[in-house]
């Protein structure tokens, strides 16, 4: 058995940090907004108006990406879906960052009991995976979004309390925090000028990957039935109202698909951070 | 042995706050439900045509309806702390027994992922950290990457299509033999052993290049003896704790797993719950899964603390 046991441990993952995959990504990112901003305009119709005498026509002249079983264009629905997904993870992720950051710096900050108890919190609400938090939500309100901004933004908050908490902690023991005390600087200070800048880094990796998840998380409800309900455009939905038709209109399944593992991956290898 | 008692009062009070958060969601759940909800239960246990004032006045006594909102919580939160969790709202039978059925079927599952997913990744994950950029290795990094952005419903879509509606090869559906569990169970493993074989390769990596593991060549050791010896289980520690966060993966997994394929465990039971808006049995299931969590959490914990007994800094 021949093994190199001596070679150089080489970066981790070297194919997602380097930069041309960083540019791959929002280069994807950049034609999925693209299809969500011009995707209605192109399509010329509403993602509800159907037309029962053109149903599943494949891509063409037509319609962009063509038809879905109602004759409802793919591409105006697969826009709206993009739309609603996006809307849905930027405003989930930021209801759990400012907390969970401000939290962070608090406990940290603090110590003590306080310390302790949102730590409890924050571990035992990971005993609760997001979806579970959203089932019993959309017990209140089957049908409806507001379950999953809640459920994303409580089961997302303790990744930036945690984070945010242990950076904190070795930035507040630090000399240069010390210095700017004993000259007098206040918190607001401390925080903007030496936690800040280290900080936003790791919470935008961090958000970038609860974007990933607040995604996958509606696509996978809606794909199971118990999340959005048809007519909407949205990405599972769609899949599940396609899937019967895979046959006779692959492309159909395919658009939705596609675009929920290229938005992924981009947000992956945007993410991805470089290891030295 | 103080460790282990610090890992285990936590992981108690982590379970306390997670009942309570639970049982307090189900409660206001509850109360939170359209119309008289003893006349909705009723209809339910009952059949449409046979409710009748006694049936819901009789359903109303049993589920504490007609107390105030406090006290009704208090009695909510004695009866879970005695471990009641009460009678399923659609079929009349105590949740537990549902739920004693439901297990068995999740926790084969669950295992037959998880050793599944070990098998595929945890191997691959070592011997590509052993040879850091072979083609071994950027093949199972390519892998990772396309089966960690594609979620567990797509793969079993994927699966769906390919194994079962094209070739025949296995049943999309059904608990009732080994063939059953193929399709569930792969679609669970390649999402887990995805990120576990990176880890894996991470981890054996660093260890593969520490000085110890030089010292263990160069006093004579062949590289099998030093790999065997000194590398597996140095590299093992990340691997299992990593267990632990992909925990909280299978168990997501499992609800939506066994909605997809028609299996008859707890993420099914909770899905159906939902539907028909049985609260006792929703908070059954979210319960029986969110403590599960926190028991397998623990045992990864001491595993952890038996790989590796060096006080942490």
């Amino acid at each position: 058995m021949k093994t190199p046991l001596g070679a150089r441990h080489e970066s981790i993952e070297d194919l997602s940090s380097s930069v041309a995959a960083k540019y791959a990504g929002f280069g994807i990112l950049g034609v999925i907004a693209a299809i969500a901003v011009l995707g209605p305009t192109l399509a010329g119709e509403s993602p509800y108006t159907q037309h029962l005498d053109r149903v599943l026509l494949p891509p063409g002249p037509g319609g962009l990406l063509g038809t879905d079983y109602l004759g409802r264009s793919n591409l105006a629905r697969l826009a709206y879906a993009i739309r609603l997904s996006s809307g849905l993870a930027v405003v989930s992720v930021l209801s759990a960052a400012v907390p969970g950051t401000l939290l962070g710096l608090v406990a940290a900050w603090r110590g003590g009991w306080l310390d302790r108890v949102i730590a409890l919190v924050a571990d035992a609400t990971l005993a609760l995976p997001g979806l579970l938090f959203i089932l019993l939500l959309l017990g209140f309100a089957p049908g409806t979004i507001w379950p999953f901004y809640v459920g994303l933004a409580l089961a997302l908050w303790v990744e930036y309390f945690r984070l945010v908490r242990a950076s904190s902690a070795v930035l507040l023991a630090s000399q240069q925090v010390e210095a700017s005390h004993l000259l007098g600087f206040g918190l607001p200070y401390i925080i903007r000028r030496h936690l800040l800048p280290e900080l936003m880094p790791m919470v935008l990796t961090v958000s970038t990957f609860g974007v990933v998840t607040a995604v996958l998380t509606m696509a996978t409800a809606g794909y199971i039935g118990f999340g959005l309900r048809p007519p909407t455009a949205e990405l599972g939905l769609m899949m599940s109202e396609a899937f019967p038709y895979w046959v006779e209109a692959p492309w159909l399944l395919a658009a939705p698909v596609l675009t929920l593992v290229l938005v992924v991956t981009a947000l992956t290898l945007v993410a991805a951070r470089r290891h030295e | 042995m103080t460790r282990l008692a610090a890992v285990l009062g936590w992981r108690l009070a982590q379970a306390l706050v997670v009942a309570m958060a639970v049982g307090t969601m189900s409660f206001f759940l509850m109360r939170s439900l359209p119309g008289d909800m003893a006349y909705r239960i009723a209809a339910s246990r009952y059949g449409l045509d046979m409710v009748t004032g006694a049936a819901a006045a009789a359903v109303r006594a049993e589920l504490h309806l007609d107390r105030p909102a406090v006290e009704a919580l208090a009695l909510w939160w004695s009866n879970l702390l005695r471990l009641d969790l009460g009678v399923s709202a659609v079929t009349g039978r105590p949740v537990w027994s549902e739920i004693a059925e439901q297990l068995g079927h999740t926790a084969r599952l669950a295992a037959a992922a998880l050793t599944l997913s070990v098998i595929l990744g945890i191997p691959t994950g070592f011997l590509a950290g052993l040879r850091p950029r072979s083609w071994l290795d950027r093949c199972s990094l390519a892998l990772a990457v396309v089966f960690r952005a594609t979620p567990p419903f797509l793969v079993g879509l994927f699966l769906i299509i390919g194994l079962s509606l094209r070739s025949g090869l296995a049943p999309a559906a059904g608990p009732d033999d080994a063939a059953g569990l193929a399709l569930p169970a792969l679609t669970l493993a390649l999402g887990l052993a995805a990120s576990s074989s990176r880890v894996a390769r991470d981890a054996m990596a660093r260890t593969a290049a520490a000085p110890f593991l030089e010292f263990a060549r160069t006093k004579g050791l062949t590289d099998r003896a030093a790999v065997v010896r000194h590398a597996l289980r140095n590299a093992a520690t990340p691997v299992v704790a990593y267990l632990g966060v992909q925990l909280a993966f299978l168990l997501e997994g499992v609800v939506v797993v066994e909605t997809l394929f028609a299996w008859p465990g707890i993420g099914h039971a909770l899905v159906h719950a939902l539907f028909g808006r049985d609260i006792p049995m929703v908070q059954g299931t979210v319960l029986v899964l969110g403590l599960g969590l926190v028991l397998l959490s623990t045992a990864v914990d001491i595993v952890c603390l038996v790989l590796d007994p060096r006080p942490r800094a």
